[in-house]
């Protein structure tokens, strides 16, 4: 794949070209913290400035509240009671700047999205419309643990491009198709001397910087009863205010809800990012609730990253390893410590 | 108040070993910076894990609700008040509890202090005034008054007001504190402007409850918003849920509130969600002098009518 320069010049006059026919979105300071909106024309993106965002780029795919179908009671009009598509906007969009755990964690979520056997049209065509130029991290916060959590801070798998800062500039890697001709559209051509080696020393300065881990080893061999039974998760648990902060900020929590809404005879189905930490989220029809307890939902939810995903999918984790989850918790609940406890886990 | 790590463990060993207690609820250090995790120790050789520092900012009452068990707990002076309010509203009884009491100088706010480091807090090192903060690009030392959460700034009552022992002495309260000048300054606003400025204000809300889980106030068995027989408010990140939300909580907590700050400093957003708690304590003060959990001998505000309550308000 091509691996080119680009100064930092030619980057803002080459995103005005993206800007052309590419809605483009990147990391602005709001409030306390970064989060992603979109890019106007003339704005360049503050790449350097932001370490990471607050809030994860999931909600560009996904929103937090996204309208599916409308619908009217009114028996006059022809179309009564019929839940009708709402129009959407999948014209063709660019992230920049969002960190390559980010675009790695669309890949995990693309398993629940776009199975073989099903296809979510609004998560699968916004992805689709969707181009990811991420930056790599030269700049780890001492909470990411990416590169045991089947990433790293120059991880390529979800990328379209990969930029990694150098000097003036940029040394630019195309990952997929859609980044070679992201490059070209955007007139990014300059090739960059000895580019492949420069990245990979770079990557590899990165990766030592990133000092925080887990290990699941043990985990993967344990059997899912012995771990679901085990004697830590109450005392672990106990912390836990059983808030939603957790998993909304989580780039690979999916789970939604969905509701309908009117006022008068006219209505809306829509679906709302939901939570396993909240009861409501397991309360039967009868009332009875299956997990009534917190220890069984913080249960859920490490259970459900670290040892049922690993499991189905024999694979890495359900997590990127990007610390939001530790940096935001209230009460500190820490996904590492969690972890460690269940891969240390020695049944009685 | 790092020498009440010592003395708290001292004493929970003590209740411990005795039996007075079946477990006590405390602190232990977090796994980051500036952070604390509530916890809980039922063995006396564990108690080396309780700890005590100025990042002790979560509400311990929020652990006690309907329990069993004889339980020690620390307690800062809000705590304490919200134990009071829980002794009062019958979850929990008194005899059931030995308050282990913090004479508390204020909980210093880790949101600020990262602000003013201007990054991530990668070490700190807390001193008996001071706090030294190691960042990425260095270190620097901030004063702990500087520092404090919101509510501490104006908290006027640190010593807790039940106890059954206490770490230190008692700690000076603070005086003519002026809590409400923001309040005063909101109520001033027209009702455009007030829409306006609520509008900005809870709209970083992502609604995931950390505030009202945060709240030793909020523990209905289901919460309005959780109700879907009837579903009360929309699930959306439509405004007027969201404010409706915080709007109604806020109401349940009138006459009950301690200012003990859990709820902002477990917002993960930033948001001065006291600023609506605060309207409804100002309002409890100024109309019936009435300040919630100072006595466990006086039924609350809104919890009992008297022929002289003020009724300016029926027109």
């Amino acid at each position: 794949m091509t691996v080119i320069k680009i100064d930092k010049t030619e980057f803002a006059s080459g995103l005005e070209k993206l800007k052309g026919s590419n809605k483009l979105f990147s990391p602005a300071k709001k409030g306390k913290d970064f989060e992603f909106a979109k890019l106007d024309a003339g704005e360049v993106p503050d790449l350097e400035g932001c370490r990471n965002t607050g809030m994860s780029p999931k909600s560009l795919i996904y929103p937090q509240s996204e309208t599916m179908f409308e619908y009217t009671t009114e028996e006059a009009d022809p179309d009564a009671n019929l839940m009708k598509d709402v129009e959407k906007d999948y014209a063709p969009r660019v992230v920049v700047g969002l960190r390559p755990c980010d675009a790695y964690s669309f890949k995990l979520v693309q398993r629940n999205f776009e199975s073989p056997e099903y296809r979510d049209p609004y998560w699968a065509d916004s992805y689709e419309a969707t181009a990811f130029i991420s930056i790599a991290c030269s700049q780890p916060y001492s909470t990411c643990f990416c590169t045991t959590a089947g990433c790293g801070p120059f991880h390529e798998e979800g990328s379209d491009i990969i930029l990694a800062e150098d000097g003036d500039g940029y040394i630019a890697k195309a990952v997929t198709e859609k980044g070679e001709k992201l490059l070209a559209d955007a007139g990014w051509a300059t090739t960059a001397e000895g580019g492949e080696d420069k990245f990979a020393s770079l990557k590899k300065a990165a990766e030592e910087k990133v000092t925080s881990s887990i290990d699941i080893s043990k985990v993967r061999d344990m059997a899912i009863l012995d771990l679901y039974e085990a004697d830590f998760w109450e005392k672990e648990a106990f912390a836990c205010i059983n808030c939603g902060t957790c998993t909304f900020v989580c780039p690979t929590c999916w789970c939604f809800d969905i509701q309908d809404e009117n006022k008068g005879k006219e209505g809306v189905r829509m679906r709302n990012w939901d939570s396993c930490m909240f009861p409501l989220f397991t309360v039967h029809g009868t009332g009875h609730n299956p997990r009534d307890q917190k220890y069984m939902r913080l249960r859920q939810r490490y259970m459900h990253k670290l040892k049922y995903y690993v499991d189905k999918y024999e694979d890495d984790v359900l997590c990127t390893g990007c610390g939001r989850c530790i940096r935001m918790c209230p009460v500190n609940i820490d996904i590492r410590r969690i972890c460690d406890k269940m891969n240390s886990y020695v049944k009685a | 108040m790092l020498e009440y790590t010592n003395k708290i463990q001292e004493i929970a060993k003590k209740i411990l070993s005795e039996g007075k207690v079946d477990m006590v609820i405390g602190f232990r250090k977090g796994t980051i910076p500036m952070m604390s995790e509530p916890c809980f120790v039922t063995d006396a050789d564990g108690v080396g894990e309780l700890s005590f520092d100025s990042n002790c900012g979560s509400n311990l009452a929020n652990y006690i609700m309907d329990r069993k068990e004889k339980i020690g707990i620390v307690a800062k002076g809000c705590d304490s008040r919200n134990i009071v309010n829980h002794i009062i509203e019958n979850k929990i009884k008194r005899e059931q509890l030995y308050i282990i009491g913090i004479p508390c100088r204020g909980m210093v706010d880790r949101h600020a202090v990262g602000a003013a480091l201007g990054g991530e807090i990668l070490e700190a090192v807390e001193n008996a005034d001071s706090l030294v903060v190691k960042g990425v690009d260095g270190e620097a030392t901030y004063s702990l008054v500087d520092m404090l959460q919101d509510n501490c700034k104006t908290c006027t009552h640190r010593n807790p007001v039940i106890v059954d022992e206490m770490v230190a002495d008692k700690v000076e309260e603070q005086q003519d504190t002026n809590p409400y000048e923001d309040v005063k300054k909101i109520e001033a606003l027209s009702p455009e402007e007030k829409t306006a400025y609520f509008d900005e204000l809870l709209s970083p809300c992502i609604r995931c409850y950390a505030c009202r889980n945060a709240c030793p106030l909020c523990y209905c068995p289901t919460c309005f918003v959780d109700e879907s027989r009837p579903q009360w408010l929309g699930k959306s990140q439509d405004i007027t849920d969201v404010k409706t939300f915080h709007f109604l909580r806020a109401y349940h907590c009138s006459g009950r509130c301690t200012e003990c700050g859990a709820c902002e400093n477990a917002c993960p957003m930033g948001i001065k969600v006291r600023q609506l708690t605060k309207k409804l304590n100002m309002d409890c003060l100024e109309t019936w002098g009435w300040e919630a959990g100072l006595t466990v001998d006086a039924r609350p505000a809104l919890d009992q009518y008297n022929l002289n309550d003020p009724e300016e308000f029926i027109k």
